[in-house]
């Protein structure tokens, strides 16, 4: 018989080495699923995690890393503030899209000018487009007690709607021949989230996400208000007793991370997207809660994690390109790594034993 | 050294690479916005894929990537398809359009066809489909089936190519059944099955006996299914595992021949950047088997429509129309003219309800 015994601390070892071994595992039943599907694993577990690094063109792919890491990076950061204390903002997504939404229709606004003042303007305008619409929630739920979880969700497909009613009408491009979608911001300078160093992947938001993780780290580590946030999700009483005020709290991690998400908005559509479309949104505010959870809600860990989920989707579409693997087969590994991760975090706070028979 | 520079040069690289080579393959990409499996949009272009395999066998190697978000990610599976050697790229959705330009000015050597775009460059072509004349052939069907009068139409989103499908089926419905009324929904997806199944249900709750969509899925088939007495049309893909009933007919997307023809095109070097709109006449719109459940004149009467659209002796915006809000449209005898086909964005007289935006 095999028993699980409640440790009486969590393990700081398995805390630290469930990410890998959810990896390994990943590797392993991913690399089964491959098998079934009559491709070498070992070549697809190779495509997928070593050619964005070390292969033929990884010049072009570890750049990309970058590009498609920050938005994963900047956006966990702000969840999982809010996750430490117990506050679940759901609805990052939709706060991407507004930040999006808002910052580039202030850079739309300005077109043709062309002003240093203007990409700043824009930037500022993200944080408070994603600002704003975290907000709602956080009003709600200081002020009547409604789920964050629910209304934060609910909000995304809202500002879905929003995103297509303002790809069709208000920032539709006048010289788009009625097509959706607004101007390309790439061809508008001022507005131009350009590379920082041509073919580096490095632009603004790549920086904003670095900033972001050092900052997350000081403020959770060095200040009073990141002691309060693990405070409240450790010990909610004992943070009562210790003065933190929830409501302000609330506000603080919704908002938060409402304007990083907003942030991420604003330097992806100013940047690699170039416009806001019907489309605009792939998904980064939802898979940034799985790289929150990848990174123990630790800046460092969602760092690490951001870097590995860019390169599974990147590597996984290498595969698919030249295995012909299929898309639902990536997601599934994917799907995978979230899995494992949360099955072995058992072993966080548990261990395995086998039982001692009893002796009558 | 700069990143163009760079990229370049690994192109040269593998140009001369492929070069020696290259007398063996010419390799050729796909980006496919959807699931190979949808049964309709991204279903019909790995058809034509799959033609281009068939046409050319060893000659010729293929590569896709499905699912594909519009955006950044588009512009990294191209320049990972252009880098690994591929000498022609289609791009096969609307939203692909700005990455496949970005892309395209990187590898100048590497041919682009951007599907249902109108962006072209030195070595971007742009190519789609007159699926409004199939809509013609959906609409005098509709309007000769129809018991209640009402016609629910799923749209996709309010953009020209969707609009001009709606006025088209709208004008020849009206034509064969001057008391024919549309039902539009919305649903701003192009394939989503809930949605689309939500938006059927809607529609036939609502008096609609005929459903027209313009997204890629099966389920409005299968909710007209389970209603009973309600028709349906395929959509890009025949959809024929719906036949006789709820489908009785449909538009099917047939890109093989134009794969085969640009495929050939870049192995004999004679490839040129061209905009390419074709219709039934040149075989890339097709309608599909009209069941028995079409009474056999309305059948006969849809087949010469389309015959008539396929030999160009008529056109599917022949005056006398009139935009939605009264205005002159196109007089007597007058044909439209592809600019304004091409960023249709009104409705023509009769039909109800506002253009979202």
């Amino acid at each position: 018989m095999i028993v699980l015994e409640k440790r009486p601390q969590p393990s700081r070892t398995w805390s630290m080495a469930t990410p890998l071994v959810a990896v390994l595992a990943t590797m392993i039943c991913g690399g089964l699923l491959f098998a079934v599907l009559g491709k070498n694993p070992v070549e697809a577990i190779g495509t997928i995690f070593w050619e964005p690094l070390f292969g033929e063109y990884a010049f072009y792919y570890r750049p990309q890393l970058l590009v498609k890491g920050a938005p994963l990076v900047l956006i966990a950061i702000g969840l999982s503030l809010g996750f430490r204390a117990g506050i679940w903002n759901i609805g990052a997504e939709g706060q991407y899209i507004m930040g999006a939404i808002v910052g580039a229709g202030v850079g739309l606004a300005f077109y043709p000018m062309e002003a240093f003042y203007i990409f700043p303007l824009m930037v500022l305008a993200g944080a408070f487009g994603g600002w704003v619409w975290a907000m709602i929630p956080a009003f709600l739920k200081v002020r009547f007690g409604t789920n964050e979880i629910l209304v934060s969700l609910m909000l995304v497909y809202v500002a879905e709607q929003f995103l297509a009613s303002m790809s069709l009408g208000l920032l539709k491009n006048p010289e788009g021949f009625g097509f959706p979608g607004s101007r390309n911001l790439q061809s508008y300078a001022s507005a131009h989230n350009a590379e920082l160093i041509e073919g580096s992947g490095m632009h603004w938001g790549v920086v904003a996400a670095f900033v972001a993780v050092i900052f997350a780290y000081v403020l959770l580590n060095r200040h009073m208000t990141g002691f309060h946030i693990r405070l409240t999700g450790e010990a909610p009483r004992a943070a009562r007793f210790a003065g933190v005020k929830p409501a302000r709290l609330i506000l603080f991690c919704l908002g938060m991370s409402g304007a990083l998400a907003g942030l991420a908005g604003l330097f992806e559509v100013s940047g690699p997207s170039g416009q806001i479309s019907i489309d605009f949104n792939v998904g980064y505010g939802f898979t940034a809660i799985i790289v929150a959870f990848l990174g123990r809600l630790h800046p460092v860990g969602i760092l690490l994690a951001g870097g590995l989920m860019a390169l599974t989707y990147i590597g996984g579409e290498i595969a698919q390109g030249s295995l012909g693997l299929p898309a639902a087969a990536i997601q599934v590994f994917q799907g995978m790594l979230l899995f494992f991760l949360l099955a072995l975090d058992l072993l966080t706070n548990y261990r395995i034993r086998a039982a001692r028979k009893e002796v009558a | 050294m700069k990143f163009t520079s760079l990229l370049a040069s690994a192109a040269m690289v593998l140009g001369l690479a492929t070069g020696a080579m290259a007398e063996d393959k010419t390799k050729v990409g796909f980006v496919y916005v959807g699931p190979v499996g949808d049964g309709g949009w991204t279903y019909e272009h790995d058809k034509g894929r799959q033609a281009v395999e068939a046409e050319f066998g060893d000659k010729v190697e293929t590569v896709f990537v499905e699912s594909v978000p519009e955006g950044p990610d588009a512009e990294r599976v191209m320049t990972q398809m252009a880098l690994e050697g591929a000498d022609l790229i289609f791009t096969t959705s609307f939203g692909y359009m700005d990455p496949t330009i970005n892309v395209a000015k990187k590898f100048p050597k590497v041919k682009f066809e951007h599907a249902t775009g109108y962006k072209q460059a030195e070595n971007v072509s742009v190519y789609s489909a007159r699926f409004y004349e199939g809509r013609a052939v959906q609409g005098t069907i509709a309007g000769r089936m129809t018991k209640s009068n009402i016609v629910g139409y799923i749209g996709s989103y309010p953009i020209p190519e969707v609009i001009r499908g709606i006025n088209s089926a709208f004008i020849h419905a009206r034509k064969v059944n001057p008391d024919v009324q549309f039902k539009i929904v919305w649903a701003y997806t192009w394939f989503d099955p809930a949605k689309e199944a939500d938006a059927a249900k809607v529609l036939i709750e609502q008096g609609a006996d005929v459903i027209l969509q313009h997204t890629d899925s099966t389920a409005p088939q299968a909710a007209a299914q389970a209603a009973g007495n309600v028709i349906t049309f395929g959509q890009a893909s025949d959809m024929s595992e719906y036949a006789p009933m709820p489908r009785v007919s449909s538009i099917i997307d047939n890109w093989a021949p134009y794969y085969i023809a640009r495929t050939k095109a870049v192995m004999d070097g004679t490839w040129t950047s061209v905009s390419t709109w074709d219709g039934i006449g040149a075989g890339m719109v097709g309608i599909g088997e009209i069941s028995d459940a079409v009474p056999a004149d309305v059948k006969a009467e849809a087949l010469a429509l389309k015959d008539a659209l396929a030999n160009g002796s008529y056109h599917a915006f022949t005056g006398p129309l009139k935009k939605q809000d009264g205005s002159d449209w196109l007089a007597e005898g007058e044909t439209a003219d592809d600019g304004t086909l091409a960023g249709m964005n009104f409705y023509v007289e009769g039909i109800e309800g506002d253009i979202p935006n």
